[in-house]
């Protein structure tokens, strides 16, 4: 069985953000970097896989600069087998469609039975990559899956809908699937894997070898959203904070009467 | 300029969402067609085309299906924008359709301004501007942003897209599981305390349930907090859980994922309390206490208490 992972590394929210010089994109500047929260679930997934269905080989492929190395290894050390580092500096830039078409020519005759990826990112969060890669590798892709059950080759998925409702779909492989929150509880490597990994193979190949399709999209701005104002912001010491706040609820509300 | 909009249909029932699709057209001043597998019984209401297949025969997720027959109605309608719902049909479908048009597709659209689209990033604390370089677009909107058209009886003229299926479909939609039911209706309780992820851990719930009760009302939580099943799904506040309206709602360490906000952007008063004063919640929050929770909660319990 040959499973294929993809994953990206993305800002903590939590950050500061800050716009770049030229105005389209947040500067890369003084910000802690992470494994796309989605696509825990995602190497999670395809870690459980390989534990259920015995012989498997995983790989996780990540784009971008050389830092997202630390990502990769995390997903290394969860339990993935080797790495694919597609090197490129710039891929802020691209859009889904450029990164989904170039995992594809990577992908397209590594013939992956199962391959997951997050349902979107965290800041780009277009939700596109899964869905074209599966349309260009002609695969069955089911999206925002919370539920994943594998028994003899078959497997039965839910997929989350809007209000609380699932939807069960069966799929056989090869297949794609996206990862939604809360699909399983990814794993935290432990000391003995994480130096396991250093081990692993961790292969770089550089985007211009894959890339072959122009972006269809520009982001010709990014800025932050206007705050509406009105909002009353209170700071300072807890025990005045509750008192300043008792009395506004007073003031402006019935529910303290 | 002309739209193709993508109606939804589950357990047999048109999502009220179309009108928010048709507000959107009615913004641009776009004449629009609208496409739904779905019944011939419940039909979305306005002058135009509208493309019906049968969910009876293709079902309501069959993505292969569903794929081939917009592509039919996109071929006789030549819209210019087709325009879905961001929601788990418009986001499995729609880049499906962008691809087999070497359309752009931008997502999550909460604004439009001449031809370039806005769509939020990083959990909503900023905003992108984006600009198609494609011949066709495809759009997905995000719900609640788009003023939704006013009921009507006008009628659209139905285009039957057949009933021709292909047996070799890979994914078999099984049928639905509902949601959990019983236990908490939030949705009755006048106050509401939220913990978000900012709680930190399971034995902080305690926190915010104290307070919830001080004050006489219920405690939610956000989704990460219900996903690391510190609390039960059924006090879920959001798009995947419960549309709330309270007279006050306290999101604790909540940083405010848009599918959050569209549950409760409706209580009568909204506080926050947050460490992070550029939290996507302190854009809608009446006051915004800028704390640790973990302090700022049992001082507040207890001030409560005293009076």
């Amino acid at each position: 069985m040959k499973i294929l992972v993809c994953i990206k590394q993305v800002p903590d929210m939590e950050s500061k953000f800050k716009i770049d010089g030229d105005g389209t994109w947040y500067s890369p500047g003084d910000l802690v970097w992470r494994m796309n929260e989605y696509d825990e679930y995602a190497v999670e997934q395809a870690v459980q896989l390989k534990e259920k269905g015995g012989e498997a080989d995983i790989t996780v492929l990540c784009i971008g600069p050389e830092r997202v190395k630390e990502t990769m290894k995390k997903a290394l050390a969860m339990g993935c087998d080797r790495g694919v580092h597609i090197a490129d500096d710039s891929n802020w830039k691209k859009d889904a469609l450029t990164n989904s078409a170039v995992i594809a020519e990577f992908a397209r005759d590594k013939n992956f039975d199962y391959i997951f990826t997050g349902m979107q990112s965290q800041d780009r969060g277009s939700g596109q990559t899964g869905v074209l890669l599966a349309e260009m590798l002609d695969l069955p892709c089911v999206t925002t899956i919370v539920d994943f059950v594998f028994d003899a080759g078959a497997i039965t998925v839910k997929r989350e809908l809007e209000g609380g409702i699932k939807a069960i779909v069966k799929v056989s492989s090869p297949a794609l699937f996206t990862c939604q929150l809360g699909l399983n509880t990814p794993r935290y490597p432990t000391l003995p894997n994480i130096m396991k990994a250093k081990k692993k193979e961790l292969l770089s190949i550089a985007m211009e070898q894959l890339q072959k399709i122009a972006p269809r999209q520009e982001t010709v701005k990014m800025f932050f959203p206007e705050k509406k104002g009105g909002g009353l912001v209170l700071e300072g010491d807890s025990a005045d904070l509750a008192d300043q706040l008792i009395k506004i609820l007073k003031e402006k509300t019935t529910v303290l009467a | 300029m002309k739209l193709l909009l993508v109606a939804e249909s589950r357990q047999n029932k048109l999502l009220g969402s179309i009108n928010e699709l048709l507000g959107f057209a009615e913004q641009l001043s776009a004449e629009s067609a609208v496409f739904l597998v779905g019944s011939e019984t419940d039909i979305p209401r306005f002058n135009g085309n509208l493309y019906l297949a049968d969910a009876a025969t293709f079902t309501e997720y069959n993505p292969a299906a569903h794929k081939a027959l917009l592509l039919r109605a996109i071929e006789q309608e030549q819209p210019d924008l087709i325009v879905f719902c961001h929601s788990s049909y418009g986001w499995d479908l729609a880049p499906r359709i962008a691809y087999a048009l070497e359309a752009a597709q931008i997502s999550e659209v909460v604004g439009i301004e001449q031809d370039e689209f806005i769509s939020p990033a990083c959990n909503a604390k900023l905003r992108r501007k984006i600009k198609s370089l494609a011949q066709k677009t495809v759009l997905t909107l995000q719900a609640g942003v788009f003023s939704a058209v006013e009921e009507n009886d006008a009628l659209p003229q139905i285009i039957s897209l057949g009933d021709e299926t292909n047996n070799q479909d890979k994914v078999q939609f099984q049928g639905y599981e509902e949601a959990e039911q019983g236990g908490v209706d939030l949705g009755k309780a006048k106050i509401i305390v939220s913990a978000g992820r900012g709680i930190g851990k399971p034995e902080n719930i305690s926190l915010i349930s104290t307070l919830a009760q001080t004050m006489g009302g219920e405690y939610g939580a956000s989704r990460p907090v219900v996903d690391a099943q510190w609390t039960e799904h059924n006090r879920q506040v959001g798009t995947t859980g419960q549309s709330v309206a309270p007279k006050l709602y306290l999101a604790c360490g909540i940083s405010g994922a848009i599918q959050h906000l569209a549950g409760m952007k409706k209580s009568e008063f909204i506080v926050a309390v947050n460490t992070d004063k550029d939290a996507p919640i302190a854009e809608i929050a009446d006051v915004l206490v800028v704390a640790d929770l973990k302090q700022f909660v049992p001082a507040l319990t207890e001030k409560l208490k005293a009076l």
